[in-house]
Parts: C-alpha cells; sequence; structure tokens
C-alpha cells in the first residue's frame, strides 16, 4: 500500500464511520452500531501502524541518516492568492507519524471499552458516530501540512469535543460544561487565527515546511517580521506568541484551563480519550510543529511558552490535592502533565541541544498511555459505585481486583517510579530543565513531588481507607453490584493493554526516532539525576499512605492548618468566579444591554422619529389643504408678495 | 441560452398562479416554477463553468442587448460574470426553499405564492442586469412584494414592521436614485449620457463627481444590505416576516445591497471607494461587533438571527471597504453562505415556531428529544453561522479575513482583529440558545407531542444543506467562479 493511500485511509475510515453511523446506523443497526465503529477502528489502527513502521524503519530516513518531511498528498483546498491557499494534505514527519499511532491506538481502545461501558445507551449509535468524527478530526490535525489545514481541524475537534462533553445533552450541567469548553478555546482560537494572518502575511506562504524555512534563514522575510512590530513587540513574538494562544487553550494551560475541569461532564471514556491523551495535547503539538521558529528566531516567545507551562504544572498539582471527584483529580493533573510537556519545549534548544523536544514527545507518547488508562480505571470504578465523589468510594480493592491492579501501575508510572514509563520520560524532562534553568528544574522537582502524592490519595481513597458498602447507598444500585461484577471483559481488555504499554512505553530509547532536527538524539541516564525525583516521590507516597492509607483524621487535621491554601485550592483559586465576573458582569452584562439600548432606542430612535415626524408634518400641511379658496388665495398673494420682496432686494 | 429566461420563468410562473383554481394546483405551480429556475440556474452554472475552462475571457457572457428608451439611452442591457452567477444559484435554492417551506400557507394561498415569485424575478432582473436603470428597476420591483409579505401574511407588529422596512428601503432607494442620476448626467461616452455598466467601466467620470456620488450609491445600496445604521429595518421586519419571506428577505433581499455595493458603487467609482475606505471599514467593524453584541441581548430566536444577519452582513461590508481582491472575493462567498445559511436558519427557527407556537428562549427546551431533525438542522445552521470549518461561512469568513489583512494600515488590522473577535460572541450566542433550546431538560410538557419535519420541510433543508456544504467542504470551486469577476473589479480599483 502507498503512502498516500494510508494516509487518505487513515482519517478517511474514521469519517467514514461517522457518515456511516450517524445517517444509516442510528436508525438500521443501532445495537451494531459499537461494534462497526470499532472494526473500522481496528483497520485504521492497523493501517496507521504499517505506515509509521514503514516510515520509522524504511522509507522515511534520507541518505544521511534524518528523518525527512515527506508529503503524502497536497491539494489546494482554498486558494487565497496566487501563492497564499489553504491545502489539505499529509505530511509524514517522526512527530506526525507518532501521534497518529497515539491517537489511533487510544482511540481503538476507547472504542473497544466502550463496547461495555456505553452498553444500553439510548443514542450508541450517535456516540459511536461522534467518536468517529474527532479521530477523523484529530488525525486530519496531525497530519497537517499547512498552518491553516491545523486550524481548521483544530475547530473540528473543538466541535467534536463539544459534541461529546455534552453528550448527555438533557442534562444541564453537561451543556454548560459542553458550551464552557468550546466558547474558552473558541476565544483562544481568535488569537491563533491572527496570528495565521500575522505568520503568512510576511511569509506570504502557510505551508510548514516553506513557513520554517523562511523565518530560520536570514531573508527578505524574516527580516521584515522582526522589524514591523507593534507596541514594541515583533510582528514574529506577536504571531508566534498569538498561535501559542491558541495551543495554550486547547492544551488548558493557565489561564485558558478553566474548560478542561468541567469538561469531565462528557461519558468518561470520551474524558480519556479527548480530555487526556489526544485532543488536550495538541497544543503541544502545535508548539512541537513550529519548533524551529520558536527555538531559532524567536527566544522570547519560546520562555513565554516555559514560564506558562511550569506554572500551569504547579498550579495544577497543587489544585488536585485538595478535589474530591475522581475525575477532576485527573482533569487537573491532565493539566499538570501538559505543563509538562510544555516548558519541556520552552527549554529545549535546537539540534543538538534538543534534549526538551524529545522529552516532552516522549512524555506526551507515555502520558497518553497512563493517562488514558487511569480514566479508564476510574471510568471502572465510576460503572461499579455509581459516583464520582471518592467519599462514596474506599477498599475498593477486594470488589475489583484488576483494576486495583492496572490503577496502581498507572498511578506508579505518572508517579515517576523507576521502571515505569513515567520515569523514562519524566527523568528526560527533568534533565533537560537542569540543564538550562534552575527556577524551572526546582518548580519541576516541586511538581513532580505534588503529583506522586495526589496521585497516591486518589488511589489510597479509592482502594484502600474504609471498607466499601454497596448497601449505604440506595436499594436498587446495590441490586445492580449483584448482577454485573467488576466490569465485562470488554472494559477489562483495555485496561490490561494499557497497563503493560504503560510499563513498555518507556523502554523504547525515543531519542533515536523524534528530535527537535530529525537525526537520532543520544539519551543518557544519569542516576544521580534520577536519586532526587525518585526519592521525593517515595516520600510523597509514604505521605499519602499515612494521610489515606486507612480512614483518620489527619487529612482534615492539616487542611484546617494551612487553610487559606487549602481553601483557594480547593475553590480552584477563584479563577472561574474571576472570568465570570469578567464576562457575565463586565462583557455581556454590560456592554450586551448598551449595545441593544443604544440600537433600540438611539439608532432605531431616529428612524421612529423620522417617521413620526414625517407624518406630523404631513398632518400639518394636510391642513393648508382645506378646500377654502379664500385661504388658497391668501396663501398665493403672500408668496407673490414675498417673491417680491425678495426680488426687490436680490436687485438693489 | 438566453438570460432572459431567468426573468421569464418566475414571470411566466406568476402567470400560472394567477390562472390556478385550487391552492394545491397553485402550490405545485410554484414549486415547478422555482424548480425550473433551480435549473435553469445549474444549466447556467455548467455552461458558464464549461465556456470559461473553453477560454472564454469575455468579462461578461451571455450579453444582450435591447434598447428600451431610446432618448434616456437606456437599454435592457444583461449578461453576468461569476459573482453574478453566484448569486442566481444563491437566490434559485432559496426560491424553491421558500416554496417549500410555506406549503401550509392557507390564508390567501395564491396571492402568496404570486408575490413570492414576483420577488424572484425582481431579484434575477437585478443580478444580470448591466444597465444601471435596468437594474434600479428590478430592485424596486422586489422591494413591494415584501411590504405586502410583512403586511399581510406576518406575525406580531406586522404593519409597523412592514412599514418601516417599506419606508427605509424606499429611502434606500432614493438615495441609489439620486446616486444613479449624478453619474448619468456626469457620464460620457461618445459625446452621450449613459447607463451602461461597461461603458461607464471604460470611461470613469471624473473625481469630482465620484466624490459626491459614492456616498449616496453606498449608503442606499447599504440599506439594503443592513449596514449600520440603516440595520434597524431588519430585526423588526425578519421578526414580524412570515417564514419564507425571512428567507427571502435575509438571503435573498440582503445581497441586493453586497452586490449593488460591489456592482456599482465600487466598480463604478473606484478612486471614490479608495477615498472613502476608512469609513467602510469602520461601518463595518461597528455593524460586526456591535450586532454580535446587539444579538447576546435578544430572547426572540428570530431576533437572535436577524441581529445576527447584521453582523454577518458587516463581514460583507468589511470585505469590500478592504478593497483586496481576496477581500472581495471573500464578500461575495459571505454573501452567497450567509443566504444560505440565514434561510436554512429562518426555515428552522418558522418550523420550530409552527410546532411550539413561541420564539421565546426561555420558554421551550430539551426539543432535540421530540423533534430530532430539526433540531439537527438548527444546530447545524448555528454552526454554519459561528464558523465551523466544513460548512460555508468558515471558507468566507476566512477569505474575508485573509483579504483584509492584506491591507497593512493600523486601523484596517484593528477592523479585522474586531472581527475576529466577534466569531467568539457568535458562538456565545448560538450556542446560549441552542443549549436552551435544543439541549437541556423538556420545559414546556406540550411540546412532548409535537411532530418532526414533513417531507415538504425536510426536502427544503437538505436542498440548503447540500449547498452550505457544498461550499463548506470544497470552497475552491466557488473561489474559481468569483476570482475573474474580482480581479475585473480589482483592475478598476488599481487603474488610475
Amino acid at each position: 500500500m502507498t503512502d498516500s493511500l494510508a494516509l487518505l485511509l487513515v482519517p478517511g475510515l474514521p469519517f467514514f464511520g461517522f457518515l456511516l453511523l450517524s445517517i444509516v446506523g442510528k436508525r438500521y443497526f443501532p445495537k451494531q452500531s459499537g461494534m462497526v465503529g470499532t472494526l473500522l477502528m481496528f483497520a485504521t489502527c492497523a493501517i496507521a501502524v504499517i505506515t509509521v513502521y514503514n516510515y520509522f524503519f524504511v522509507t522515511g530516513k534520507s541518505v544521511d541518516g534524518v528523518y525527512q518531511h515527506i508529503h503524502a498528498y497536497k491539494y489546494v483546498w482554498l486558494p487565497f492568492t496566487d501563492t497564499l491557499s489553504i491545502d489539505m494534505g499529509a505530511m509524514m514527519d517522526p512527530i506526525s507519524m507518532l501521534m497518529i499511532v497515539v491517537v489511533t491506538f487510544v482511540s481503538l481502545m476507547v472504542h473497544i471499552y466502550s463496547l461495555g461501558y456505553m452498553k444500553g445507551e439510548e443514542r450508541f449509535a450517535i456516540y459511536y458516530s461522534y467518536l468517529g468524527l474527532f479521530t477523523f478530526s484529530m488525525l486530519g490535525l496531525v497530519l497537517a501540512t499547512n498552518i491553516f489545514q491545523i486550524y481548521i481541524f483544530w475547530e473540528l475537534v473543538g466541535v467534536s469535543s463539544f459534541l461529546l462533553i455534552g453528550y448527555y445533552f438533557d442534562k444541564p450541567s453537561a451543556v454548560a460544561a459542553s458550551k464552557k469548553a468550546f466558547i474558552v478555546t473558541r476565544f483562544a482560537d481568535a488569537g491563533f487565527l491572527i496570528g495565521i494572518l500575522t505568520l503568512s502575511y510576511y511569509t506570504g506562504t502557510m505551508d510548514f515546511d516553506l513557513m520554517i524555512q523562511k523565518l530560520t534563514m536570514p531573508g527578505a522575510e524574516l527580516t521584515a517580521i522582526t522589524t514591523a512590530g507593534f507596541l514594541g513587540i515583533s510582528a514574529l513574538t506577536w504571531g508566534l506568541l498569538l498561535v501559542f494562544m491558541g495551543g495554550a487553550g486547547k492544551s488548558a494551560m493557565f489561564p485558558l484551563h478553566i474548560w478542561l475541569p468541567d469538561a469531565m461532564e462528557g461519558p468518561t471514556p470520551v474524558s480519556a480519550l479527548i480530555h487526556a491523551a489526544t485532543m488536550v495535547v495538541a497544543g503541544v503539538y502545535l508548539v512541537g510543529r513550529l519548533f524551529p521558529i520558536f527555538a531559532m528566531s524567536c527566544p522570547v516567545a519560546l520562555d513565554v511558552v516555559a514560564y506558562i507551562g511550569v506554572f500551569s504544572s504547579m498550579f495544577a498539582a497543587v489544585v488536585a490535592c485538595t478535589q474530591t471527584d475522581i475525575k477532576r483529580v485527573l482533569a487537573y493533573s491532565t493539566m499538570s502533565q501538559i505543563g509538562y510537556m510544555m516548558f519541556a519545549l520552552g527549554v529545549s534548544g535546537y539540534g543538538e541541544n534538543g534534549l526538551g523536544f524529545t522529552a516532552s514527545f516522549f512524555h506526551l507518547f507515555t502520558h497518553a498511555m497512563f493517562k488514558a488508562l487511569l480514566f479508564l480505571g476510574a471510568g471502572a470504578v465510576i460503572h461499579y459505585v455509581h459516583s464520582n465523589d471518592m467519599k462514596d468510594m474506599g477498599g475498593l480493592r477486594k470488589h475489583m481486583p484488576v483494576t486495583h491492579i492496572v490503577f496502581l501501575i498507572a498511578c506508579l508510572a505518572i508517579s515517576g517510579f523507576p521502571g515505569f514509563a513515567g520515569f523514562f520520560s519524566k527523568e528526560e524532562i527533568l534533565t533537560a530543565a537542569h540543564e538550562s534553568n534552575p527556577v524551572i528544574y526546582w518548580c519541576a522537582l516541586a511538581t513532580a513531588g505534588l503529583t506522586a502524592f495526589y496521585m497516591f490519595r486518589l488511589y489510597f481513597s479509592i482502594f484502600w481507607g474504609k471498607t466499601y458498602h454497596a448497601h449505604k447507598k440506595d436499594d436498587h444500585h446495590a441490586d445492580d453490584h449483584a448482577h454485573h461484577g467488576e466490569a465485562p471483559w470488554s472494559m477489562k481488555i483495555p485496561l490490561i493493554i494499557l497497563a503493560i504499554l504503560s510499563v513498555a512505553s518507556g523502554w523504547i530509547s525515543f531519542g533515536s526516532f523524534v528530535s527537535s532536527d530529525g537525526s537520532p538524539m543520544h539519551t543518557e541516564f544519569h542516576l544521580s539525576a534520577a536519586a532526587l525525583p525518585v526519592g521525593l516521590a517515595f516520600v510523597a507516597i509514604a505521605i499519602a499512605l499515612l494521610m489515606y492509607g486507612k480512614a483518620n483524621t489527619m487529612p482534615s487535621r492539616i487542611a484546617t492548618t494551612a487553610r487559606g491554601l487549602y481553601r483557594g485550592a480547593l475553590n480552584k483559586f477563584y479563577i472561574d468566579e474571576i472570568y465570570m465576573f469578567i464576562t457575565k458582569r463586565i462583557l455581556f452584562g454590560f456592554f450586551g444591554p448598551i449595545a441593544a439600548w443604544i440600537d433600540k432606542n438611539i439608532v432605531d430612535g431616529i428612524v421612529n422619529f423620522l417617521g413620526m415626524a414625517s407624518e406630523n408634518i404631513s398632518d400639518t400641511l394636510r391642513l393648508m389643504q382645506n378646500g377654502k379658496v379664500q385661504n388658497y388665495a391668501v396663501y398665493v398673494f403672500s408668496g407673490l408678495l414675498g417673491f417680491v420682496i425678495l426680488m426687490v432686494f436680490l436687485w438693489r | 441560452m438566453s438570460l432572459t429566461l431567468l426573468v421569464l420563468i418566475p414571470f411566466l410562473t406568476a402567470l400560472f398562479v394567477i390562472f390556478c383554481r385550487t391552492n394545491e394546483q397553485v402550490k405545485w405551480t410554484a414549486f415547478i416554477g422555482s424548480v425550473a429556475q433551480l435549473g435553469t440556474a445549474l444549466f447556467m452554472f455548467f455552461d458558464y463553468t464549461m465556456l470559461r475552462k473553453a477560454g472564454q475571457n469575455l468579462q461578461f457572457l451571455y450579453e444582450e442587448n435591447h434598447v428600451w428608451f431610446k432618448s434616456m439611452n437606456i437599454n435592457y442591457h444583461i449578461g453576468v460574470d461569476g459573482i453574478a452567477i453566484a448569486m442566481i444559484l444563491l437566490t434559485a435554492l432559496v426560491v424553491v426553499a421558500g416554496v417549500l417551506v410555506s406549503w401550509k400557507v392557507e390564508h390567501h394561498t395564491k396571492e402568496f405564492f404570486l408575490l413570492l415569485v414576483l420577488l424572484s424575478t425582481g431579484a434575477y432582473g437585478f443580478f444580470i442586469s448591466l444597465d444601471l436603470f435596468t437594474m434600479f428597476f428590478f430592485l424596486e420591483l422586489a422591494v413591494i412584494p415584501k411590504f405586502l409579505l410583512i403586511g399581510i401574511w406576518g406575525s406580531g407588529r406586522k404593519e409597523y414592521s412592514a412599514m418601516k422596512l417599506a419606508l427605509m428601503l424606499m429611502g434606500g432607494s432614493a438615495l441609489v436614485l439620486i446616486g444613479l442620476i449624478i453619474v448619468y448626467f456626469n457620464s460620457n461616452v461618445n459625446g452621450q449620457h449613459t447607463y451602461d455598466l461597461i461603458a461607464l467601466s471604460q470611461n470613469k467620470v471624473d473625481w469630482q463627481t465620484q466624490l459626491i456620488a459614492f456616498p449616496f450609491l453606498f449608503a442606499g445600496f447599504g440599506v439594503f444590505t443592513a449596514m449600520f445604521p440603516f440595520h434597524t429595518w431588519a430585526p423588526d421586519g425578519h421578526s414580524s416576516a412570515p417564514t419564507a419571506a425571512s428567507m427571502f428577505l435575509a438571503g435573498i433581499s440582503m445581497k441586493l445591497g453586497g452586490y449593488g455595493c460591489l456592482r456599482v458603487a465600487v466598480y463604478l467609482l473606484p478612486d471614490a471607494a479608495q477615498h472613502y475606505s476608512w469609513i467602510i471599514i469602520l461601518l463595518a467593524a461597528i455593524a460586526i461587533f456591535y450586532g454580535s453584541f446587539a444579538t447576546m441581548m435578544q430572547k426572540d430566536l428570530k431576533y437572535i438571527n436577524a441581529y445576527s444577519s447584521v453582523s454577518h452582513c458587516g463581514f460583507v461590508i468589511l470585505g469590500i471597504g478592504m478593497l483586496t481582491k481576496t477581500a472581495i472575493t471573500g464578500a461575495v462567498m459571505q454573501m452567497v453562505s450567509h443566504g444560505l445559511m440565514t434561510a436554512l436558519f429562518f426555515a428552522a427557527i418558522g418550523m420550530i415556531y409552527e410546532r411550539t407556537h413561541t420564539r421565546d428562549v426561555a420558554k421551550m427546551g430539551g426539543l432535540l428529544k421530540v423533534i430530532p431533525f430539526l433540531s439537527t438542522i438548527f444546530i447545524i445552521a448555528g454552526l454554519c453561522s459561528l464558523g465551523l470549518p466544513g460548512l460555508s461561512g468558515f471558507a468566507a469568513e476566512m477569505t474575508v479575513f485573509q483579504g483584509a489583512w492584506q491591507r497593512p494600515e493600523t486601523y484596517a488590522r484593528l477592523a479585522t482583529v474586531l472581527g475576529c473577535a466577534s466569531i467568539v460572541v457568535t458562538a456565545v450566542y448560538i450556542l446560549r440558545a441552542s443549549g436552551k433550546v435544543i439541549m437541556g431538560p423538556i420545559t414546556d410538557e406540550h411540546h412532548k407531542h409535537i411532530t418532526d419535519a414533513k417531507w415538504n420541510e425536510r426536502l427544503a433543508a437538505i436542498l440548503l444543506l447540500v449547498a452550505i456544504l457544498a461550499i463548506g467542504t470544497a470552497p475552491f470551486w466557488l473561489t474559481d467562479l468569483l476570482n475573474p469577476g474580482s480581479q475585473e473589479i480589482m483592475n478598476q480599483i488599481t487603474a488610475r
């Protein structure tokens, strides 16, 4: 199979699934839709894996061992001028190949898992069709050859996310969350759009390769874009920062993160796919895509990426320590880990010094595995307990042994326990940070400790602590437990596969595949560097064990001691409230009514006034035509008189 | 292939409608007539594309020129370029959909369909005219039926709205007429005054005349396209109009204005257009932003769509005001896209209104459960309005933005940034309305028993939807169609 055909099929099959299931499937085979979708996804994943294997081991390398950018196909989609156009295409390079594996694989896992999790849902076919739509959009995004193509699919993943968060559309909270996610990311995307306009205006192209070439080599375009500026900042910096704004919105970086925790209203498998493994890392991917420009021409913008990344990472970790909704804990944890990937890019250099770049994508890869596992595991727990709140859980290890083991593996992986996947990728990130920026390094280290703490807080609260009594909830729930055990096999299989990968994915020699310039990156492992973070993780796990291993009063005592911090973190540092104030009160509560008032009273008022005035004038004028000849005579004579007077004065 | 067919078919349809006996006959006659129009328009589109492909590079094809008023040098001069073809296709599609959604009009059925068909005659005539006076004649022909449609078959404050709309549009026409007369009397082609578009484009009127005539023409046509601050007829007019009339009003009638601004004001008075460019951009930016904020405050679905139309037509004006080729192409794309999208939106709103008997957002909820087809249509129209890729609005808006960004002046950049920001506000009000009406729990017990769309309604919606998708998924055919036309306009602007 040729690359171009394969890369047409990879996004094509999920799209076909979307059309098939939403138009035909819903009516004619609602029950079998899940199976149809899963089989299509399986085919997609298989093709993707074969293509990627070919790229990395057969066709991808040039003679000197550097991975190339190969355009599998490219069509002009919307021409703007003779040179500027939106193209639809597929680019093969290490990061896009990495992403299609991650996307198709996690999507396949979620498809299989949902067969059990979503069974019996009324809109089963629609659910699978939306999953297909999402997978299609995400694949189009990562394969993009053109910055506008990325924007198009960027919007499409946004809308699929909207549809899936609002899947339970009769639940007001789900509707509100879906709106919030869409609007916040849309706001960021407006910045992204302006960034694209700026960059493409100066470079005269939207093609990634050409744009990177023009903005990294000295030349007329680079001079123009760095000398032009607005408010003392060069056009290049504006362009890159605005593009990054788009990325920060999708990747839930502070302060655009507020939609992510609410997005947990969607079905849990959806959270695993979209809001943990794939869509939310699109921002990292975007910065990675434009990385040469950031690194070589605009270090200022890259510093912004680094600081926003590291701040988001810490911020989210602190908040995660206090949340009690298990999905929200995972959401904040996702935000924190994406912050890790972001600042890894931010501290990275290009070429030889590109350890951060490699580490970032390595972490993206391993994170996709263990975070998907965490979400799917949490889904199994929620499926069993019928609650999201960890207060309703505890002691579940005997009730759900498989889930317990895989969840433990995932927690160890994310905490950076030696030998597990997260350990390797996190080590690389910390090494990269250590080499470039001490502030970021120490913040990152602290975050690593916090991560281990809140993950094990979660783990102990779910599976240890108090003993679990199903009967304390309503009775029919208890009956449910008698009927269904831990989880059906369709849910367990993906959990087990992902658990294996949460260990195995760390052992890949990642640097030889993905690097900032395509040539293999040699990463070394230093025991001395690993000692500190690992030690910290151990301590954090121990503290979590003390606090949550058995039910006790320590957590509440600590919460009262550090009351200010605790309440701040519990309320997510009031960021939502600030947004609410700005948007509801100021923007829509102030400008909206003013615009509406002006329209009703002033603009329309003038129209109505003109209408009334002409009516009144006509009314007055009508009185003159009253049919009395003597009156007409008076008008005629007074007119004549006036005319005569005028003439006399004018002639003199 | 004679262009006159486009005017003749609706005219003949109107004649047949007069002789129909039953309502069924009236409806089917109107339907068949409108389908014939669509067929003709599609045939013309393909024929035109073929001719262009074969290397035909005249500016206007299918030209015909007959003397009408010899003494005043008024001719029935017609011909089309890609831009006109696009507008004709739009009109044909909206007319078929409009006839289909009016299937249930029971009161004075014959007159209703007669007026609908007459309206389309005016629109087609306007788009094909190459003689300014003939163009004006058809413009007027399109105004009167609207007044009657709203005044007789409307709802709410229909007399007020109809009167307001008619008076404002008449005022707009008066401005246009003044502008035309100024141009006419200052033109000199072979020693004669002329209304001929081609002759005028080749012999530009002098600078002073341009400066005086341009505001009249632009503002006059601007009234039709609901340009700020002449937009207030739109919300009242749309909301009182019956569904089909709303669709025509927003889908076709507002486009008459945009087309006029481009074809007459900018094309014939290009120097003045450059001179006044900043005012146009300013007004467009206000319309876009202010329109979207005013929409936020509306509670009636039709008002929401009407104000959002003001905002969306702001993009048309913005594109025209930027005076770059890409922006002009974008403006026309936006006209087509907005025409289709808003027609679909009004159709969906009308159909929902027929069932729930309310258009108040607060009084509806969870309709997706009971009427999935209509709800899906509503959501898709909304997504098109907020510029989702894959639907027509995205391609059009992006082309406008891209073209606008080619203007390096800071105020133009700021206006574009405002435009980009407004798409966020659009998302807010669209999602807010659909979140309440379509999603969420069902709020009214009576709404649990309403039925989904009938065949005619489905057909109308699918027809518009297919066109929206055709532009949204493959916009290149539309830009290919429009680009030669906008290039001609650009040549006028750049030729000093």
